[in-house]
């Protein structure tokens, strides 16, 4: 396959940016995106150009590290990391776009790397709960409904990737604080710390620059996670019952 | 390092909603169904004018009278009114500062767009921005009578047929209704999700709700200006 990439391309932070234009050739269906942008690398150091910064670790889809819209979407057409997008979905010839993920709390380092420590203020604005560390607990010291455990299970798998952010119109990190959130809340031994937890993530997700939810969903759409758009309502629910329990 | 616990002393509960987009969010949504369920009466009560000029005069006079005699002439609607403008300020000052925050927080746009993304909602803020222009005139017209072709008071039905007499008229309360069908369409799900009201196993339920609701509203508001228009009420 041949492409036409067009790449976000900006120096550093404060440097201005553009969409610089670069041919592809010898591109195989079962690459995956990050290989295509390695290739595209290759070619450019071997003209002496800078090559494209992008974030990437894991390349199986579990480290959140790669994310970068494509063509207007998070993470590219298919529900899935860019590392595991495959270049079956795309045809000869197709012009793409790469961009960074664009929000204010995302601001950009280089090309198509943004700095996402926001969300980690988020998950640490949580603080701790009461778990005993150390040698593992006794698997029936403290029940768990399964219901519960698999929501919890469920919004654990949120790799904090961003994408919902990303995809979000008001670049929005509800789904992926609601995920962090109902994690912890949904298991007894995050419970103690709920109402804390819940108020001080919403909190530093608004001091953060992120912006608020407008339920269009467009972030659940996004998530490679599957984490599920009802997080969202539960956290609300969550929020203000704490705030009413508020002082 | 570890990073240091929140251990800072809690705001108070009416600081926790109006300063976090969470809270704001539910004021919105308290905000919104508190008028979505006045419209709902108010469509019922429009209805009445099939019924010609007594029935519609008569139930017009009975908004005044009503509570009486625990409550004086009016007050009943007065205390309507204050409800009312205090739900429409609280919901358009929260949208204002809401969408404020939303674009700052998305201050680059992408190259790419995909409108299909903030269809939803755009149409919410531009249609919310329609209702609010609307209900001004529509006070204007129907309420005070100010700008209304007859503005008789005391016969609501005779200044209702002389606005939709008019091609502006029906123009400006055509188009309102269906922002009111779009804004209810997204909005009582939308508010439901916000108040944690809605959860997965609900929200199909709370969609097709939504929906009906939306098309039963712009269609029984929509009834009064058709009937004028093909002179079924005149
Ligand atoms: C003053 C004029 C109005 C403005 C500026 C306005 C604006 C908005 C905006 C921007 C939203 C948020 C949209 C979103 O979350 O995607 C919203 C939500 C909503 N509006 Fe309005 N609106 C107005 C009037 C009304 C009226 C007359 C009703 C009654 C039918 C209404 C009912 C609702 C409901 C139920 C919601 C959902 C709240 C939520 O998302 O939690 N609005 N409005
Ligand atoms: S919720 Fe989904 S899209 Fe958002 S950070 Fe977590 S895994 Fe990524
Ligand atoms: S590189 Fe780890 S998820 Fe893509």
């Amino acid at each position: 396959m041949r492409l036409t990439l067009r790449v976000w391309r900006q120096a550093g932070p404060d440097a201005p940016g553009r969409m610089a234009r670069y041919e592809v050739t010898d591109v195989s269906p079962d690459m995956s995106f990050l290989e295509v942008l390695d290739t595209l690398n290759e070619e450019l150091t071997l003209r002496g150009e800078e090559p494209v910064a992008f974030d990437h670790d894991c390349r199986e889809g579990i480290c959140g590290a790669c994310g970068v819209v494509v063509n207007g979407q998070a993470h590219g057409p298919e529900r899935t990391t860019a590392c595991q997008l495959h270049m079956r979905h795309f045809a000869d010839g197709d012009t793409i776009d790469v961009e960074p993920w664009r929000a204010a709390a995302f601001p950009v380092v280089k090309d198509l790397m943004v700095d996402r420590s926001a969300l980690d203020r988020i998950v640490a604005s949580g603080g701790y709960v009461t778990a005993p560390t150390g040698s593992a607990p006794e698997a029936h010291a403290m029940p768990v409904p399964k219901e519960d455990a698999e929501r919890a299970f469920e919004n654990a798998a949120c790799i904090g990737c961003g994408a919902c952010v990303a995809a979000c119109p008001n670049g929005s990190a509800m789904l992926f604080t609601a995920a962090k959130a109902e994690h912890l809340g949904a298991l007894p031994q995050g419970r103690v710390e709920g109402d804390r937890r819940v108020l001080a993530m919403v909190e530093t997700m608004d001091d953060e620059g992120f912006g608020g939810c407008t339920n269009t969903g467009a972030c659940a759409t996004a998530c490679p996670k599957g984490i599920p758009l009802p997080s969202i309502a539960a956290m609300n629910r969550g929020f203000l019952a704490a705030a009413r329990r508020a002082r | 390092m570890a990073p240091a616990t929140r251990t800072d002393t809690r705001p108070s509960t009416v600081t926790l909603i109006w300063r976090t987009t969470v809270g704001k969010k539910a004021v919105m949504a308290v905000t919104g169904v508190a008028m979505l369920l006045y419209l709902v009466v108010h469509m019922l009560g429009n209805l009445k004018i099939f019924f010609g000029p007594e029935d519609f005069n008569g139930y017009a006079h009975w908004l005044r009278t009503l509570g009486e005699p625990f409550l004086r002439y009016e007050w009943f609607l007065w205390f309507a009114r204050a409800g009312l403008l205090a739900s429409v300020v609280l919901h358009g000052l929260a949208a204002y500062q809401l969408t404020r925050l939303d674009r700052a927080a998305r201050p680059v746009a992408y190259v790419h767009r995909d409108a299909r993304r903030d269809y939803a909602t755009r149409t919410m803020r531009w249609g919310g921005v329609i209702l609010a222009l609307f209900v001004v005139w529509h006070i204007l017209d129907l309420t005070t009578g100010t700008v209304n072709p007859r503005g008789e008071a005391g016969n609501p039905y005779g200044n209702v047929v002389a606005t939709f007499s008019t091609w502006y008229g029906n123009t400006i309360y055509c188009v309102a209704m269906l922002a009111v069908g779009l804004h209810v369409r997204h909005g009582l799900l939308s508010a439901g999700r916000t108040l944690g009201a809605v959860g997965r196993r609900s929200q199909h339920a709370v969609r097709v709700a939504s929906e009906t609701l939306a098309l039963t509203l712009t269609a029984g508001f929509l009834a009064v200006p058709l009937a004028v228009m093909t002179g079924v009420v005149n």
